[in-house]
């Protein structure tokens, strides 16, 4: 059980829950968490969520898009606040990580609430002290959409808006845009992709025509269930 | 014992379908995608499906001998260890009793591998007996390559991670050796009716 220290509005779909889960092994970047409720009947529901949070940071942050007929996400959403528990279970998921060890250059890719293991990854970069490139392709439908967008600026991002029109890059993450921002093809970079799985599907479809190694495309789907 | 999530309700599944779904799962009427890397998009010409190892005598099929063989169609409940479960999915495959028809071998384990690299372990008697196919139709229409097409395997008994996607063949194996997801924390041998998740359960 983790106690809930904060919750912390993001956008107006999204907040992040700052966490205490007593006797925490540690994480990697990229990992996730399953989350387990369970109703006063005995029922339970369990989903998984992203790690928002550096390794180094004092809570563990989870971020939570409220999917309004889901299941879950409008009890995380809507009716935790500080000082209820939470039942938790973790880390999960061994490849979709970042580590210095594994090198570079770095190329992150999100769609959407996609962003938030990868924010994981810069975070952790930054407290590492990595001199490792890494940058930050986000792909969001508005700019009040984006997660973290003051944190980013801070970060070598790159943000496309597909509903909006403003100063910014517009449009899908395609060939254009990834030709224009991401590493060169010689210095094989090491890509993480997540998102929707049409945006992953064709985010790394275009990474692979450009010429990519498949071996260094790491993907994270998220069904829309 | 796990503590109330007070104020939290749920959405039951349904009287006829809550026998059909292990613990800790959702009905889901998508058919969500999870994949480690890239989709492969691999030309059926050069598409092939082995079985190797432990075997006196290799087999290999083309994709016109493969789909010349006897089929299965068969409509079945999946279960993802993300917590998703589908159930009527309706499939077109060839048994692997119809593969390891003629085979000799004293293996006990299979190791399936795909394009792509991916791989995942099973005791070869789970994939005997009417229990796994190679499948390459879903729904009457060719398996979708985001799906694993051209053929994956479908083992449905056991958490889909182990009906290993853009499956390639099968190497029979003395002793068993984790595969991809496995080396990664997951079950080596992932019942979804004994929730077995990760390494541990």
């Amino acid at each position: 059980m983790a106690r809930v220290v904060d919750v912390v509005t993001e956008t107006a779909r999204a907040k992040s829950l700052l966490l205490d889960p007593p006797d925490w092994p540690g994480h990697l970047a990229g990992q996730h968490v399953d989350v387990r409720l369970t109703a006063d009947d005995g029922y339970q529901a369990q989903r998984s969520y992203s790690i928002a949070s550096a390794p180094e940071d004092d809570h563990l942050q989870l971020t939570i898009e409220k999917i309004d007929d889901g299941e879950v996400s409008p009890y995380l959403s809507d009716e935790l606040h500080p000082g209820d528990e939470l039942e938790l279970r973790g880390p999960i998921g061994g490849y979709f990580v970042w580590r210095e060890a594994l090198g570079g250059p770095v190329l992150l890719i999100a769609g959407g609430s996609g962003v938030v293991p990868l924010r994981a990854i810069l975070r952790h970069h930054r407290a590492a002290k990595s001199d490792v490139p890494v940058r930050l392709v986000y792909s969001a439908r508005t700019q009040a959409d984006l997660l973290y967008r003051d944190e980013l600026e801070s970060f070598d991002t790159v943000i496309t808006l597909t509903r909006e029109q403003w100063s910014g890059h517009t449009g899908r993450v395609g060939r254009d845009l990834l030709d224009e921002v991401a590493w060169p093809l010689a210095d094989h970079p090491l890509v993480y992709v997540c998102g929707p799985t049409g945006f992953v599907e064709g985010v790394a479809d275009a990474l692979v025509a450009i010429g990519h190694a498949p071996n260094r495309i790491r993907t994270e789907r998220f069904g829309p269930s | 014992m796990s503590p109330i999530s007070h104020g939290f309700h749920g959405r039951r599944t349904d009287e006829a379908e809550r026998n059909r779904v292990p613990p800790g799962q959702y009905v889901t009427h998508d058919f969500p995608v999870l994949s480690a890397g890239p989709t492969p998009h691999t030309p059926l010409e050069s598409w092939t499906f082995q079985i190797r190892g432990e075997v006196d005598q290799p087999k290999s099929w083309t994709w016109e001998e493969f789909t010349a063989l006897p089929t299965d169609h068969v409509t079945v409940d999946i279960h993802c260890v993300t917590k998703w479960t589908k159930l009527d999915t309706v499939w077109r495959g060839v048994s692997l009793d119809t593969l390891l028809d003629g085979v000799d071998t004293s293996a006990e384990y299979v190791l399936a591998f795909s394009d792509g690299g991916y791989t995942t372990n099973l005791p070869l008697a789970e994939v005997r007996a009417g229990k796994a196919w190679v499948a390459y139709e879903f729904g009457d229409e060719p398996l979708e390559p985001e799906h694993g097409g051209p053929a994956r395997l479908l083992v449905p008994h056991l958490y889909f991670w182990k009906s290993a996607k853009w499956v390639r063949g099968i190497e029979l194996r003395a002793q068993d050796e984790p595969g991809f997801w496995e080396m990664y924390g997951y079950n080596n041998y992932g019942d979804p009716w004994k929730e077995q998740r990760y390494a541990g359960d």
